[in-house]
C-alpha cells in the first residue's frame, strides 16, 4: 500500500461526476471524447481526483494482465517487483508514458507489467483460476506491501487516474493517444478523505471497474459482509465494497447480472407484494440470502468489465444519472450536458430508473454476458 | 423462631389523612394484606410490613392519598456489609432457604448500550423520512444458503430453495415467558399481540394450553429440559420450535415454577401433579455434549418434517462464541442470546446477580466469530436480555442481531411495576400468578392493546433512527457497527464490540 | 338504547364504580368533600356484588318494560322519552318501596336521609356514564342492546 493514505478516517465517500461511452460492436474510440465529456462537469470534481478506465487498449497482448502499478519510491518498487516475480511471469514492462503537466505534482512511479501467472504458481492453487490467483496478489500488494498499489488488473484493459481533476489527469496520462471500444471516467470531489493517487475512481479488480458517485450507508456491512468470502476492503472506499460485491456475485457466484442487481438494490416489499407468485419468489430469495450485499444509500455507479458496461442506481434514485444510444454506442453520465458533449443528436436519451441497471453488451463472439 | 423480628420493611405507606376518604379500594386491591378497614374507627390503617412496593393501592386510589416510599432502616455507611447483603443474611438466618428473587439482575451495573451513540447521516448523504418514504423493517429468520443458483434458463429458472423461516413485520418478539409463572390472561394477551403485531411469542416451557391453538402461526413453543408439555400436538401448534439450553438470569440451572403456582390448568398444560413445585433440571439430561444437541436438532427437524425453523436459546455465558458457533454447526437455524440482565419468574439471587456476561459483548462476540468462521448466514441471531426501549434494540442490531427478544419490557407494558416477588404468586397486577382473584385484575383486551401499543411505538421509533442513518431497509443496518460509537469505553472493551470511539 | 353492561370475567372488586358514582350525584361533585360531607345523604346507583373471586356491577336496566314503572303510585317513577332512562323524580316519590319489591334485579335503593328511590340514572347528561369511565380494568361497558 502505498504511505501516505490515513485509513483511519473511515471510510470514504463522493460527490462527483462519472460517465462512460461503449460500443457495443467493439468499434475502438479515442480518448479526447470522454475527456471533453468529463471536463464539462468540472464543478462537481474540486481537484482531488480523477480517473479513467478503458478497455482494448492492448490488443496485443489481450491474455496477459496488464498490472498497472503505482510506487511511493525505489523501494517501493523493488518491494512491488519482488513480489509480482514471484507469482508471475512478466512478459513486458514499461513506465505508463505521461506529460509533464504544471498542475498534476507529487506524482508517483508509474509502471505497467503485463504477466500470467506462472505454471509452478498455478500448480499450488490447484483449485483455483488464474483469475483467483491474481486476485490472491493483488490483495496481498495492496495490503502488506509497503509503499506499492496495483492500480489495475486486468486483461487488455488499464485504469489511469491520479490526484487532479479528471482532464488534466486524463491529459498528463496521453490519453488521447488511445483507442478503446470502452471508456468510463469520474471527477472527485472526496468529503471523508484526502486526495491520494490510489484513492482516485476507478476502483479495479481484474477486468472490473467501477466509478461512483454516493455514499454508502450499508458501507459497515458490506465490508464484513465480503469478509466471509475472502476479500479484505483496505482501501476503506465505497467503491471497492461495491468492485468486490460484483466480482463476488456475478464472478464467483455465477449470478445473472439481474439477479446481482436485484439482490444489491432490490425493490421495496410492498412492490414485491404486488408481483406474481414467481417473482416474489425470486426476490425473496434474492434478497433473504443476499441481505449483506443491499447496498443502501445514495449511489450513482458505472460499473465496466470486458464485456459489458452497467449503470446503475440507488433505488430510491438519490444521484442523477443520464443515458443515450445512438446506433451501436451507449452513452452515460451524470449531466445530460455531458452526454451531449460526447453525442450531439443521440437517437435516444433518458433518466434511470432507481435500481433497474442499463446494460450495454459487447455483441462479438466471444462476448458472455449473462 | 417465633417472630421475624430481624428483618425490617422495605417500604412504608404514605396515607395523607386530607385526601383519603376511606373508600377501601386500597384494601380490596392488595393481595399481601396491607390496608385493612377499621370498621369501628371508620377508618383504612396500613402495615408496611408486607408491602413489596407493586403501587397497585396507589395507582388505584382515586384521590390520590397513597404514596409509597423507600423505608429501609439507616445502618452506619458500610462499604462492604450493606444493607441489601445484611438482610441477605438476616432471612437466610431465619430460614436456611436459598434467597429467591423475580425479574432481572437489579444491581447498579454498565449498562453497556447507554455507552453506545448512534449516527445520522448528514450533507453527504441525505437522511430519509420514514413518514414520507418506504422504510423497511421486515424480517426473516432462520438458515439460508450461502448463494443462490440458477439453472441453464437463466433468471427464470431459480433453483435455490429457501429453508423453513419465520417472517417478522417487525424486529421484536416477545420472549419466553411460560404459563405458570404468568397468569392465561397474560400468556394470552402476548399471543394475541403477536398475532396482531405479525411478529411471534415464545412460550416459554409452560406448554401450550390448547386454547392458545387459533395463535399456532405466531407462537415460537419452547422444548426445555423439563420438557413439559411437550407432545406432538405441541410442535404441530407453532411457527418454530425453541430449545432452551440456558436462561440468561440463571445460566447453567433449569427453570423453577414453585408449588403454589400450580393449579389444576397449569397441571393439565405441563403434565405434572398439582401443587408441586416444577424444578427443570439443570441441563437437559439427553444433552450432555455438542453431538447430543444436534440429535435433539435433528429429532425436532424429523418430527415436523422439516418444515419449522429450530432455535436453540443459550445463555451468554463466557465462551459464548464458541458455544454458538457449535450450536449453528449442530443444526440451529436461529440463535438466541440471553443476557444476564434477563428476567425470570424466580431464581435463586446468588446466581441472578453472578452468572452470565452482559449481552453486548456475548452478541459482538457471537456475530464477530461467525463471520470470522464464515457461517453467519447460517443462522439468525435474537439477543435478549434487558431490552429497555428502541434505542437498545437499533444498536444491538447495528452489532449483529437480526431481532431482539423482550420480555421485562413486555411485562411492564402490561402494568408490571418490577416489585420482584413473582415467585410469590400474589402478583397484584395480575400477571405472575394463578389466583383466580387476581388474575382478573389483567383484561386481556387492555393488555393485548397495549402491547400492540408497545411495539408499535417502538417500530416506528427504530424506522426514525434508521432513517436518520441514510438507510432504509433493514438488511443495511443489521451488523453495520460503523453506526456506532463508544463513549467511556476502554480500549479492550472497544475492540470486543467492533465499535470505534466517538470522534473516530 | 344504549346501556351498561357488566363483563363479570374483568371485576376485579374495587368498587371504583360505587365511589365515583357517589361523586357524581353528590352537591359538590368533588371527590374528597363529597366523601366527607353527603357520604350519608347519597346512594350510589351501583353495587357490586361479590362471592369469592366472582363480582360485577349491577345497576338498573333501564328495562323496556318496567315494572317499577308499574307499580309506581304516584308516577314518581316514569321514563324520559327522549333517551328512554327510567328515572325517579324525588318530589312526587313518598317512599312507599313498591320499586323496590317489584324490582326483578333489586337495582332500586332506599335513599339516605330523605325517603325516596334512588337508582342509576344512566348519568344523563354526561357523555359516558361515570362508572364506564372509571373502571379501571374495563369490566362495565357502554353497548347497545336490544329488549331488556
Amino acid at each position: 500500500m502505498l504511505g501516505n493514505i490515513r485509513t483511519d478516517w473511515g471510510h470514504d465517500s463522493a460527490g462527483c461526476a462519472i460517465c462512460g461511452m461503449m460500443s457495443e460492436s467493439g468499434r475502438p474510440m479515442g480518448g479526447e471524447t470522454i475527456i471533453r465529456a468529463i471536463a464539462n462537469m468540472h464543478d462537481r470534481s474540486n481537484g482531488l481526483g480523477g480517473g479513467f478506465a478503458a478497455y482494448g487498449i492492448y490488443p496485443d497482448r489481450a491474455d496477459q494482465y496488464a498490472l498497472h502499478m503505482m510506487y511511493d519510491d525505489a523501494a517501493g518498487k523493488a518491494a512491488g517487483e519482488r513480489a509480482i516475480d514471484v507469482h508471475c511471469v512478466v512478459h513486458h514492462v514499461e513506465p505508463i508514458p505521461t506529460r509533464a503537466l504544471e498542475c498534476i505534482r507529487n506524482r508517483p512511479i508509474l509502471f505497467r507489467y503485463f504477466v500470467t501467472v506462472k505454471p509452478e504458481i498455478m500448480k499450488l492453487h490447484y483449485d483455483e483460476t488464474e483469475d483467483d490467483v491474481i486476485v490472491h496478489l493483488v490483495m496481498s500488494i495492496n495490503e502488506k506491501v509497503e509503499g506499492a498499489f496495483v492500480v489495475s488488473s486486468g486483461k487488455n484493459m488499464g485504469i489511469f487516474k491520479g490526484v487532479g481533476y479528471p482532464e488534466d489527469i486524463g491529459n498528463f496520462f496521453r490519453l488521447d493517444e488511445y483507442s478503446a471500444y470502452l471508456w468510463t471516467a469520474h471527477g472527485r470531489f472526496p468529503t471523508n478523505t484526502t486526495g491520494w493517487w490510489g484513492g482516485a475512481h476507478p476502483f479495479g479488480l481484474l477486468d472490473w471497474s467501477v466509478v461512483h458517485n454516493g455514499e454508502i450507508s450499508s458501507y459497515g456491512i458490506n465490508r464484513r459482509y465480503l469478509m466471509n468470502f475472502g476479500y479484505h476492503c483496505a482501501l476503506q472506499t465505497d467503491t471497492e465494497v461495491i468492485t468486490y460485491l460484483f466480482d463476488l456475485l456475478m464472478r464467483r457466484h455465477a449470478l445473472p447480472l439481474e439477479a446481482a442487481c436485484t439482490a444489491m438494490a432490490p425493490p421495496f416489499w410492498t412492490q414485491v407484494e404486488r408481483m406474481d407468485e414467481e417473482r416474489q419468489r425470486l426476490i425473496r430469495t434474492l434478497r433473504v440470502i443476499y441481505g449483506g450485499a443491499l447496498i443502501n444509500g445514495p449511489f450513482s455507479v458505472l460499473v465496466a468489465r470486458r464485456d459489458c458496461m452497467i449503470g446503475f442506481n440507488d433505488r430510491i434514485k438519490l444521484r442523477p444519472m443520464a443515458a443515450a444510444r445512438k446506433d451501436d454506442t451507449l452513452y452515460i453520465a451524470s449531466e445530460e450536458a455531458a452526454i451531449r458533449i460526447m453525442c450531439r443528436k443521440p437517437d435516444t436519451l433518458w433518466h434511470a430508473d432507481g435500481g433497474v441497471p442499463i446494460v450495454g453488451r459487447l455483441k462479438t463472439a466471444d462476448a458472455a454476458v449473462a | 423462631m417465633a417472630k421475624k423480628w430481624l428483618l425490617e420493611p422495605d417500604f412504608r405507606i404514605e396515607r395523607d389523612p386530607e385526601r383519603c376518604v376511606q373508600c377501601q379500594v386500597c384494601v380490596r386491591q392488595c393481595a399481601n394484606d396491607v390496608h385493612q378497614y377499621d370498621a369501628s374507627e371508620e377508618v383504612v390503617t396500613s402495615d408496611s410490613s408486607t408491602c413489596v412496593g407493586c403501587h397497585r393501592c396507589a395507582s388505584l386510589c382515586p384521590t390520590g392519598a397513597v404514596s409509597i416510599r423507600r423505608a429501609p432502616l439507616d445502618f452506619r455507611p458500610h462499604g462492604n456489609w450493606t444493607a441489601e447483603v445484611l438482610r441477605n443474611v438476616y432471612k437466610q438466618a431465619e430460614s436456611g432457604g436459598v434467597l429467591l428473587s423475580g425479574m432481572g439482575n437489579d444491581r447498579p451495573l454498565t449498562v453497556y448500550w447507554d455507552h453506545m451513540l448512534l449516527n445520522a447521516s448528514q450533507v453527504t448523504n441525505p437522511s430519509i423520512d420514514p413518514l414520507r418514504e418506504p422504510m423497511e423493517v421486515l424480517t426473516y429468520l432462520g438458515r439460508r444458503p450461502e448463494r443462490v443458483e440458477f439453472g441453464p434458463g437463466g433468471v427464470k429458472d431459480l433453483k435455490t430453495q429457501l429453508d423453513p423461516t419465520i417472517r417478522l413485520q417487525t424486529p421484536l418478539m416477545f420472549s419466553a415467558m411460560s404459563y405458570g409463572s404468568i397468569s392465561y390472561n397474560a400468556a394470552l394477551s402476548l399471543a394475541r399481540a403477536a398475532k396482531e403485531s405479525g411478529t411471534f411469542a415464545n412460550s416459554g416451557e409452560g406448554g401450550l394450553h390448547k386454547d392458545f391453538r387459533p395463535y399456532k402461526d405466531n407462537m415460537i413453543v419452547q422444548v426445555a429440559s423439563g420438557r413439559f408439555g411437550v407432545d406432538v400436538d405441541y410442535l404441530n401448534n407453532c411457527a418454530a420450535v425453541e430449545i432452551k439450553i440456558g436462561q440468561g438470569a440463571k445460566p447453567g440451572i433449569g427453570g423453577h415454577l414453585p408449588g403454589e403456582k400450580v393449579d389444576a390448568a397449569i397441571s393439565a398444560t405441563r403434565m405434572i401433579p398439582k401443587g408441586t413445585d416444577a424444578i427443570s433440571p439443570a441441563p437437559h439430561h439427553d444433552i450432555y455434549s455438542i453431538e447430543d444437541l444436534r440429535q435433539l436438532i435433528f429429532a425436532i427437524k424429523e418430527a415436523t418434517r422439516y418444515t419449522k425453523p429450530v432455535c436453540v436459546k443459550i445463555a451468554a455465558v463466557h465462551n459464548i462464541a464458541a458455544i454458538a458457533s457449535g450450536a449453528v454447526r449442530a443444526g440451529a437455524d436461529i440463535v438466541a442470546i440471553d443476557g444476564y440482565k434477563g428476567g425470570t419468574g424466580a431464581a435463586p439471587t446468588m446466581i441472578r446477580d453472578n452468572v452470565g456476561i452482559p449481552i453486548e459483548f456475548a452478541l459482538a462476540a457471537v456475530d464477530t466469530r461467525l463471520r470470522e468462521e464464515g457461517i453467519r448466514h447460517q443462522a439468525s441471531i435474537v439477543a435478549g436480555g434487558g431490552f429497555r426501549c428502541s434505542a437498545d434494540v437499533v444498536k444491538a442490531i447495528a452489532l449483529g442481531a437480526d431481532a431482539v427478544y423482550i420480555g421485562t419490557g413486555a411485562l411492564v407494558a402490561m402494568g408490571c411495576h418490577l416489585c420482584q416477588k413473582c415467585y410469590t404468586g400474589k402478583c397484584n397486577w395480575g400477571i405472575a400468578t394463578q389466583d383466580p382473584f387476581l388474575t382478573k385484575r389483567l383484561n386481556p383486551n387492555i393488555a393485548t392493546k397495549r402491547l400492540v401499543n408497545l411495539l408499535r411505538g417502538w417500530t416506528h421509533e427504530i424506522m426514525e433512527m434508521m432513517g436518520g442513518m441514510g438507510v432504509n431497509a433493514i438488511e443495511s443496518l443489521r451488523g453495520n457497527r460503523e453506526h456506532l460509537r463508544g463513549v467511556g469505553l476502554s480500549d479492550r472493551e472497544l475492540a470486543i464490540l467492533g465499535i470505534k470511539s466517538a470522534g473516530e | 338504547m344504549k346501556r351498561i353492561v357488566a363483563r363479570e370475567e374483568f371485576c376485579i372488586g374495587c368498587r371504583l364504580c360505587e365511589v365515583h358514582c357517589l361523586v357524581q350525584h353528590s352537591k359538590s361533585k368533588k371527590i374528597i368533600k363529597a366523601f366527607r360531607k353527603e357520604r350519608e345523604t347519597v346512594v350510589p346507583g351501583v353495587k357490586v356484588e361479590q362471592a369469592g373471586h366472582v363480582s360485577f356491577a349491577l345497576q338498573c336496566r333501564h328495562c323496556d318494560d318496567a315494572l317499577c314503572i308499574e307499580a309506581c303510585m304516584t308516577g314518581a317513577m316514569h321514563r324520559d322519552e327522549a333517551t328512554g332512562v327510567v328515572l325517579s323524580d324525588p318530589d312526587k316519590c313518598v317512599g312507599c318501596w313498591m320499586c323496590i319489591m317489584v324490582c326483578p334485579v333489586g337495582a332500586v335503593n332506599r335513599g339516605t336521609g330523605r325517603r325516596v328511590a334512588s337508582k342509576c340514572d344512566l348519568c344523563m347528561g354526561e357523555k359516558m356514564p361515570v362508572c364506564v369511565a372509571n373502571c379501571p380494568n374495563e369490566a362495565i361497558v357502554l353497548e347497545e342492546t336490544d329488549d331488556e
